[in-house]
């Protein structure tokens, strides 16, 4: 058994868990923080992505172990209140999901890819920098519709905690 | 996953006396690692990581002289704008590998002592003449890599870093398998005052390899122009569901004529 800590969503947690623990189970089990989520187990399909020390990583394959001291940030840290963060308001106002499954770790791949492309996203970049995500429903093109709409309303600046998050 | 013990390492000294309780395993981003002990492929009884180690991180240049800390993680050699300078093909081959997430967590040193057939640093190593610096040595690629995930490196030695001098013209070309991302067929190539190079990855039963049948005719001519005719020896190589040895001898061609004209642009 280990004791781990981390800052998770701007709230510090500390627990203690099983050194083979994934931190995704770490997550949703012992935090009840259950947006993120378990889709192939098998780091193919992205539906896992949480932030960790402000980089997008598939939680599946890294132990809570791991994480312990950093700065962790999931799906559930995004919006301010009842305030969407500017990807969420755009996966929604585009239709970028159908059965949802996908969509926290669409949303927290396409944070971590706008902020690290701040001059700007086009289509093929999108399409690119989403091979570590997969959907079964959408065929992706609101999906990257969503993620083009939310690059350009960030860059106009829709500030607040939204941007920090991402 | 079976039980674990999971030590965070200080140091390289650190680590070095870690790892030699019980069976334990270096543990660096984990990209391969952790996915083998979830499905108990493998089955270490101690994890030593050594991510945080800050005198494995990072890349120098230094006139041609590359060297990159063994903890340095793709997306840092991907969008290193020294290293994009010194050696873009290095830079252009990181980006390459798996996805963005992966990226972010997997690392040169983990890579090359995992040294798996498919691989993309291999190639690129082998290529550039690199040497690989541990705890104990430096060992020449040619030497490092020994066959499929085996390596020169002895229980618990500790790779810190990889060095290699920057060839005038370098390129890599992957054919990749769309579902993993490994390569099906890369080819790495290089010319430089020591002549050309040209290593392959992906394709052969023993791991990474230098095409002799490529070399020679870059030797005389490095276009691709000079690859038209030339045939690489299907024996050897690997075959399986994605790709038929004879397949991958000539994809070993294409990718090398695309890595030349590339390297040439």
């Amino acid at each position: 058994m280990s004791d781990v800590s981390f800052v998770v969503n701007g709230r510090r947690v500390s627990g203690t868990a099983e050194d083979r623990t994934l931190l995704v189970h770490f997550l949703r089990e012992n935090l009840g923080l259950t947006g993120t989520h378990v889709g192939c187990d098998t780091s193919q399909c992205g539906a896992c992505v949480v932030h960790v020390d402000g980089r997008a990583v598939k939680s599946c394959s890294m132990l809570a172990a791991q994480a312990s001291g950093s700065a962790v940030t999931t799906i559930e840290g995004l919006a301010n209140g009842s305030d969407l963060h500017p990807v969420q308001a755009a996966f929604k106002e585009h239709h970028g999901l159908q059965c949802g499954f996908c969509t926290p770790g669409m949303i927290m791949t396409a944070t971590d890819m706008i902020s690290r492309h701040p001059e700007g996203l086009d289509e093929a970049t999108v399409r690119a920098e989403l091979d570590g995500n997969i959907c079964r429903c959408t065929g992706y093109h609101n999906i990257v519709k969503a993620i083009l709409a939310a690059s350009k309303a960030m860059s106009k600046g829709v500030k607040g905690r939204a941007k920090q998050a991402a | 996953m079976y039980a674990v013990n999971y030590h965070r390492a200080a140091s390289v000294a650190d680590a070095a006396k870690l790892v030699k309780s019980g069976d334990a395993k270096l543990l660096s981003g984990g990209m391969t690692l952790i996915p083998a002990m979830k499905t108990r492929l493998a089955a270490p009884s101690d994890l030593v990581d050594l991510s945080r180690i800050s005198d494995l991180q990072g890349i120098k240049v230094s006139g041609k002289t590359v060297t990159i800390g063994a903890a340095t993680t793709h997306y840092d050699v991907a969008s290193d704008e020294k290293l994009r300078k010194a050696c873009p093909a290095l830079a252009h081959l990181a980006s390459l590998i798996g996805d963005p997430a992966v990226r972010h967590k997997g690392t040169i040193g983990g890579s090359i002592a995992n040294n798996d057939p498919a691989a993309d640093y291999p190639a690129a190593l082998l290529a550039l003449g690199a040497t690989i610096v541990t705890n104990k040595r430096e060992i020449s690629a040619d030497k490092f890599f020994k066959g499929l995930f085996e390596t020169a490196l002895k229980d618990g030695e500790i790779i810190t870093a990889v060095t290699f001098t920057a060839p005038a013209k370098a390129a890599y070309e992957k054919f990749r398998n769309p579902a993993s991302r490994y390569a099906i067929v890369g080819v790495f190539v290089t010319k430089g005052k020591d002549g050309v190079s040209a290593a392959v990855t992906g394709a052969g039963e023993d791991g990474v390899f230098r095409s002799k049948e490529i070399e020679v005719a870059l030797a005389k001519n490095f276009t691709a122009a000079a690859l038209d005719g030339v045939k690489v020896p299907a024996k050897g190589l690997m075959s399986d569901i994605h790709a038929s040895s004879d397949y991958r001898a000539n994809l070993i061609t294409v990718m090398a004529r695309r890595a030349v004209a590339a390297a040439n642009a």
